[in-house]
């Protein structure tokens, strides 16, 4: 019933050399792309636009370039999905909400432009939580992604479906974004690999924000060397982005090292707490062993202030999403209701009301409140103090240990349905994620295992800028395991 | 009854400034042109300023360095580190429904805190702060807000980078808070960061109490002018109410420059709540103890000094030298004609005296005019050499004021030219004296009645007469009738 895709299996860097040597057309690989999501995604609905005119034209450009001899990028001919909160210049950008149905960018995001340069084929924009809030694309005002591997379970989120279409062969590789976990998370559920770099490493031009000071764009791919592959492409300095970190772009391919002699892994304790599937810690405990097998050392660590973790990230994001998502009102952009001779309070009091859904909604009412006078101390501030224990624990945590290592999800996929009742249920799915984001570091989640059929993910963090460790670590746990990771699609 | 006088109760006045930073090219967080007046609505504007989701604001750094000089000329501190916060409430003028500013509370900190300005006779204004923040769009109405169909919202101005100046409440009267202010933009066009002379580049809201009483604000004052205006009407409207023992209730109003009078704006209950918190796109802004210096360095000549080297370097009055450094503009023609004429003290009279208030009666600004220093020293000269008098001299300066004509030209052509013959004056001077035999009688008693007769001669010539020869002649006329006595 697993139809192989053949071309469709190939790593981002196979592709470019066959690409490079003429061994493939770019026409026909991108094509066999299309075929595939016209098969497989009526069922996962991982994407929200097809781009298919535009990405067969540049498909054609870049097969005449290479005939004529021309050079092309480094990522020539590689089909990549990008999460529709990624502005592309003339192809709509949603957020997944119907506030953003109609909204197309005049301007390409900082990463689109660089995809571009280095000849990328964009085939489409994949769906997500409505503005990245929640962890399952459930959120999302055009239905939600199923998971590829069980058509009843979520593909996790927000990022589900960039996670999603590159599981099911719709891809090779994609872009997510990562606010607390958003493309951790799905990676996790659908048994692919997903990179949250260092804040301040990809610009975030052109993302639209949700929680700026902890967001970062995350490349997604079924290998650890794909994902490498996409950040030497998008990383490095944007004078358009002031949180850019002066530095050029990383050279992760070159860290594709099978060798975890002498690195020392630290498991925090706290991140295998209640909650936790004894599955899921079964599974990253074998791992870690796997490694140790390789010549890695690991070891239990308790960070106290990771259990604020949390409650912290939601304050801060809540706060400064309700700010952010302010300027949707219908006036210059996006969703606007018929006029009818409101004044301009009361039409953008309605087209908030008709345009956000519930857990947009929830979330700017939350933030509002924790910034508003006399509770501003109390939780924003408090929140951000937080954040500076986290920063000191862990630094004081990377003199010891080289990364830290844990699970990326507490559970496993789950129904769907079965968290939207109980918001809290689902926030905790965040809960081993979001210290990565409050603290800037880099973290990745990788597969480890399965449990049923279900993916399950391995997350290993690292001090800021060191996502060559990570790249490393995770190249070689993922050598030694060979999963043989076969989707239901 | 005897009724006694009732002591004024005192007025505290505190005012906050915006300044557009105009010698800035582009907008505070954008490339965009920010040399919008006179452009198409909403041709100024890109995906930045307008807010489109997914952008991101970078700051100009020759905002801060103007900012910077602003402090010093201020005799602020000027803060290390320095950070942006957001301002959150909704408004159609505000593409983002925040505006990007700073805060001086929640861990804000300022541009630059805690400075003064001395006003001339040394009374000094404290300043407590001074904030970069973008400048709103702006709501245009078709005819009056109240008529309009529709608002309509111009973003070209969205952005622009606002100085905010904001004093402590040591102003004492709506006079001394346009005294304040036009030194404040004499000071701001010497460090030529921003023009005063453009419309709406400097705007400002007041808070006035009377003694006793509660603060009021009262906001939309587009321009210096009516600075004083606003704050006289809200002065009287609450000594009033004071006066009958009414109650002057804490709200904001709205200065409505049309039928000149301060509405209701909103009655507030508590402080509005804009939910501040530090912009997360910015970074901070770290200035070093080199920056300052470097700055403070390359400063130009301010006000006060100026002052003092005008009445140095050309021995004119302090007042003179006070008047023409409130007005940078001012200053400089004043040095551009001193530097072809040889009288400075009678040039600055001149200035300070007849042209500014030729001006004010006009309603002009100098630069409005066609007057060129050459023009006012010409003036000068012809009544130095006795080609024309001072009261015609006067004349053409207000001729010159609005046609721009060459001053030997309107004397030509007016013939304003002096007269000086004396056989044409002689026969005047026997007209006047049979026309007004009591005041001959009167001026052959008290010397002091001789000036009516001169003046009597001036009228009938249109003042051309050489007026020490008229004086003379009279003189002499008088001088024998009193020999033949």
């Amino acid at each position: 019933m697993f139809h192989m895709p053949g071309i469709l299996e190939l790593p981002a860097s196979e592709i470019v050399r066959r690409v490079k040597l003429q061994e493939i057309s770019v026409e026909e690989y991108i094509g066999e792309c299309f075929e595939r999501i016209r098969t497989v995604d009526p069922k996962i609905h991982a994407f929200l636009t097809l781009t298919e005119d535009d990405a067969m034209v540049r498909a054609r450009e870049i097969d005449i370039r290479t005939r004529r001899g021309e050079k092309v990028g480094s990522l020539a001919g590689v089909a990549v999905a990008v999460k529709d909160n990624i502005c592309t210049m003339g192809v709509r950008t949603t957020c997944a909400s119907k506030m953003l149905e109609r909204f197309v960018p005049t301007y390409d995001a900082t990463v689109i432009e660089r995809l571009k340069a280095q000849d990328a084929v964009i085939v489409g924009k994949t769906n997500m939580d409505e503005f990245a809030m929640g962890s399952s694309t459930e959120q999302s005002a055009f239905g939600p992604t199923i998971n590829p591997y069980d058509l009843e379970r979520v593909p996790g989120g927000s990022s589900g479906g960039s996670a999603a279409s590159v599981a099911s062969f719709e891809a090779t590789v994609s872009l997510g974004s990562d606010t607390g976990g958003s493309a951790r998370c799905p990676a996790s559920f659908c048994g692919v690999v997903g990179l949250k770099p260092t804040y301040g490493l990809v610009s975030r031009y052109g993302l639209i924000a949700f929680a700026n000071s902890l967001e970062q764009i995350s490349p997604i791919g079924r290998r650890v060397a794909d994902v490498a592959t996409v950040m030497d492409c998008i990383s490095g300095h944007d004078s358009r982005d002031s949180t850019s970190v002066k530095t050029g772009p990383t050279s992760l391919r070159s860290h594709l090292i099978e060798d975890v002699s002498g690195i020392r892994v630290g498991v925090p304790k706290e991140l295998f707490g209640e909650g936790t599937d004894e599955v899921v810690s079964k599974s990253v405990w074998d791992a870690l062993k796997r490694l140790e097998g390789l010549g890695a050392t690991c070891e239990e660590v308790s960070l106290k202030s990771l259990k604020y973790a949390l409650a912290s990230y939601y304050i801060i994001s809540m706060s400064e999403a309700s700010s952010n998502l302010a300027r949707y009102d219908g006036l210059r952009y996006g969703f606007r209701l018929e006029d009818e001779d409101w004044d301009w309070s009361e039409a953008f009091s309605r087209n908030r009301r008709e345009g956000f859904g519930p857990e947009v909604k929830r979330r700017i009412m939350l933030g509002t409140y924790a910034l508003s006078a006399g509770y501003y101390n109390q939780y924003y501030l408090k929140a951000q103090k937080v954040r500076t224990l986290i920063r000191q624990e862990l630094s004081r945590v990377f003199k010891v240990f080289n990364i830290l290592a844990s699970p990326t999800m507490p559970i496993l996929p789950f129904k769907l349905g079965e968290k939207l009742r109980d918001p809290l249920e689902m926030y905790m799915c965040d809960f081993d994620t979001v210290t990565a984001n409050l603290a800037g570091i880099p973290a990745i989640s990788i597969p480890c295992s399965t449990y049923r059929g279900l993916p399950i993910g391995i997350q290993f963090m690292a001090p800021p800028f060191r996502e060559d460790l990570l790249i490393r670590v995770s190249y070689t746990l993922e050598k030694s395991l060979r999963l043989d990771l076969r989707p239901a699609v | 009854m005897r009724v006694e006088a009732v002591p004024e109760l005192k007025v505290k006045i505190g005012l906050e400034v915006h300044c557009q930073l105009t010698d800035l090219k582009s907008k505070l967080f954008c490339s965009c042109s920010a040399d919008y007046r006179g452009s198409e609505p909403n041709t100024h504007i890109c995906p930045v300023c307008m807010g489109l989701p997914g952008t991101l604001p970078v700051l100009n750094r020759k905002a801060v360095e103007d900012a910077i000089m602003i402090a010093l000329a201020l005799n602020m501190k000027v803060s290390s580190r320095t950070l942006f916060y957001r301002k959150n409430y909704f408004y159609p003028d505000m593409p983002k429904n925040f505006q990007i500013s700073q805060y001086d509370r929640a861990g804000g900190v300022p541009i630059a805190k805690d400075g003064y300005v001395t006003l001339d006779g040394g009374r000094k204004i404290r300043i407590s702060r001074l904030q970069l923040e973008e400048d709103p769009g702006k709501l245009v109405y078709e005819g009056t807000i109240e008529t309009s169909r529709a608002t309509l919202v111009d973003y070209n101005r969205a952005g622009v980078a606002l100085a905010e100046i904001v004093t402590e409440p040591d102003i004492t009267s709506p006079r001394e808070a346009r005294i304040f202010l036009q030194k404040l933009r004499s000071i701001l066009e010497h460090l030529g960061v921003s023009s005063g002379e453009l419309e709406g580049s400097m705007r400002c809201d007041a808070n006035i109490s009377i003694e006793g009483g509660t603060r009021v604000e009262v906001k939309n004052i587009s321009s210096f002018k009516e600075v004083e205006r606003a704050l006289n009407f809200e002065m009287t409207r609450q000594r009033n109410l004071l006066r009958k023992g009414l109650r002057v209730g804490r709200e904001t109003r709205h200065w409505d420059e049309l039928r000149r009078v301060t509405v209701t704006l909103r009655v507030k209950e508590e402080e509005e709540d804009y939910r501040y918190f530090p912009e997360p796109d910015l970074v901070p802004i770290l200035i070093s103890e080199e920056d300052v210096e470097r700055l403070r360095a390359s400063m130009p000549e301010l006000p006060d000094s100026r002052k003092r080297r005008l009445m140095e370097q050309y021995g004119i009055s302090m007042q003179n030298a006070e008047v023409l450094t409130d007005n940078k503009a001012l200053a400089e023609f004043f040095e551009a004609c001193a530097a072809d004429y040889g009288r400075p003290d009678l040039l600055s009279n001149w200035i300070v005296g007849d042209l500014l208030s030729y001006l004010y009666d006009m309603g002009l600004e100098l630069r409005e005019t066609k007057l060129t220093p050459g023009h006012m020293v010409g003036i000068l000269r012809l009544i130095d050499d006795g080609t024309i008098s001072g009261k015609i001299g006067k004349e053409v300066l207000k001729e010159i004021i609005i046609t721009g004509e060459a001053p030997e030209n309107i004397v030509k052509a007016r013939g304003l030219v002096r007269i000086s013959d004396r056989e044409y004056l002689e026969r005047l001077t026997e007209r006047v004296f049979e026309e007004n035999p009591k005041a001959v009688s009167d001026a052959l008693k008290d010397e002091k009645a001789i000036r009516f007769l001169v003046g009597q001669l001036m009228k009938l010539t249109d003042g051309k007469a050489d007026p020490q020869l008229a004086n003379i002649l009279v003189t002499n006329r008088l001088k024998a009738l009193a020999g033949k006595g």
